[in-house]
């Protein structure tokens, strides 16, 4: 296959468009989440609750406003073919200036520090958080999303036993969802990493903040954990922004990896239900 | 359908500290402070040194936001309630400088219902992710101290039927326990 050059202008251009479009117009993934999940609410605050978040998207997306005020750090899967060539300027580089201009023109937050202690605001909100793999092909797919504060903090990590098994992963993930309650915006996604090593859960639990809501795992028994999940915790009772009712979250995202014979690592990155994502190929 | 929301101005009356119960839906109308991270942490330093404020907190209801930039010809960008547990380290010391109201999303902890009780303070849940929404309830919003800290900077904010929930009262009742008990299923 013949090398086929991608300008970094059209990369930046790209991301400068998703950041502003995923932050002001939610998905039909979630609208369509919202609508099932008021089928099955009881709680009439919580069906009042839905109903005001579902007018805070329509408000968002009408006015170009932000869906929430925390525009996120952004966040990207990028599959970089290995045919593709990148002229002009560096990918990294290229993805930032798409963010630093998305975010101004679009009246998004900055919320990015330039380092954890010193904690200066960087203005721009860049850096992003960038995650590269290398794949077949001469394409570039962008994935983004823009991942609030809020739900971040609430994740957990936990490396159990072998002998902790499945049941062991489900108490946990469950207590995870539990924990975060009301801090993390119910109704959630609750994007789970199971396997790999220590780093590599936690990233397979992120992947899940780019998969459409709902959409199952492909493998037969990874959809079915999800559904499990799903229900387990629904039945918590947390609700839509904690307030009790039905709905604790939409949906549950997992994603597996092989791991060490020692090992058992099961990683709960949490989603609020501002899950703004957005895709492109270039 | 849950009842209609009770009109309550702000700052609060006394009356009304007492009155308000956890699970009561509220719209607000009058004035906010706001304030989160960085301005609770600063607050807390000047009062721990024996400094003024630079806003008095007396009787007032404060909202934890960080909003996003306004657009031109706009009073304020979208700004929903951020997580309020964050603020818990400071919040005792506030509320026994005089504040009446906190409005944020999420836990609070034992130190600060505590000294919600013990000076009458009531703290008020708005939907998180509901920001475009919320927006629309602020008429007029101005930088009150530290323009440094940007987004964290405390402002004065006119709002008029801002949209917001009763989670734990001046008796330390807890809309969080309550409604999560009574939606629980066990297997």
């Amino acid at each position: 296959m013949a090398i086929r050059e991608i300008e970094a202008g059209k990369i930046t251009e790209a991301v400068r468009k998703m950041v502003i479009e995923a932050n002001t117009d939610i998905g039909e993934d979630i609208l369509g989440a919202f609508e099932k999940a008021k089928q099955t609410e009881e709680s009439p605050l919580a069906l009042s609750i839905i109903d005001q978040i579902e007018e805070n998207a329509g408000i968002a997306a009408r006015e170009k406003m932000p869906y929430c005020q925390d525009t996120g750090f952004a966040c990207f899967l990028v599959e970089v073919g290995q045919e593709a060539h990148i002229t002009g300027a560096g990918l990294e580089d290229a993805i930032n200036e798409g963010v630093r201009r998305g975010y101004k023109e679009g009246y998004l937050r900055a919320s990015i520090l330039n380092d954890p202690i010193e904690r200066k605001n960087t203005k721009d909100n860049t850096p992003a958080h960038i995650h590269m793999e290398m794949v077949p092909g001469d394409r570039i797919h962008i994935k983004f999303s823009a991942k609030g504060g809020g739900s971040e903090n609430m994740s957990q990590l936990k490396m159990l036993k072998p002998s902790d098994g499945l049941e062991g992963v489900k108490e946990f993930v469950v207590k995870v969802a539990s924990e975060a309650g009301p801090n993390a915006c119910p109704p959630l996604i609750v994007c789970v990493g199971i396997g790999g090593t220590f780093d590599r859960s936690a990233f397979l639990a992120k992947k899940g903040i780019f998969r459409e809501a709902g959409k199952p795992n492909p493998n037969p028994f990874y959809a079915d954990l999800e559904q499990e999940l799903l229900r387990k915790i629904n039945d918590l009772g947390i609700g839509p922004q904690g307030l009790g009712g039905r709905t604790t979250a939409l949906a549950v995202h997992v994603e597996v990896f092989p791991c060490h014979i020692a090992s058992l690592p099961v990683a709960v990155n949490i989603q609020c239900h501002a899950h703004r994502h957005r895709e492109v190929t270039l | 359908m849950t009842a209609p929301p009770l009109k309550i101005r702000v700052p609060l009356s006394r009356e009304d500290v007492e009155r308000l119960k956890a699970g009561d839906v509220v719209h607000l109308t009058g004035t906010l402070i706001t304030g989160r991270d960085a301005a609770h942490k600063r607050m807390v330093e000047l009062l721990e040194r024996g400094e003024k404020l630079p806003v008095d907190l007396k009787g007032q209801v404060i909202y934890y936001v960080g909003p996003s930039p306004a657009k031109p010809g706009e009073v304020i960008g979208s700004a929903g309630p951020t997580t309020s547990s964050r603020m818990d380290k400071y919040s005792p010391r506030l509320i026994a400088e005089g504040l009446t109201g906190m409005i944020g999303k999420g836990y609070r902890s034992d130190a600060v219902v505590q000294a919600m009780k013990k000076h009458r303070c009531v703290y008020m849940g708005a939907v998180g992710g509901a920001a475009a929404l919320i927006a629309k309830s602020i008429k007029k919003s101005e930088v009150l101290a530290w323009e440094d800290l940007g987004t964290e900077a405390i402002r004065r904010m006119e709002v008029e039927d801002f949209p917001a929930i009763v989670i734990i009262d001046a008796d330390g009742n807890d809309l969080y326990k309550i409604g999560r008990e009574k939606y629980k299923r066990t297997a």
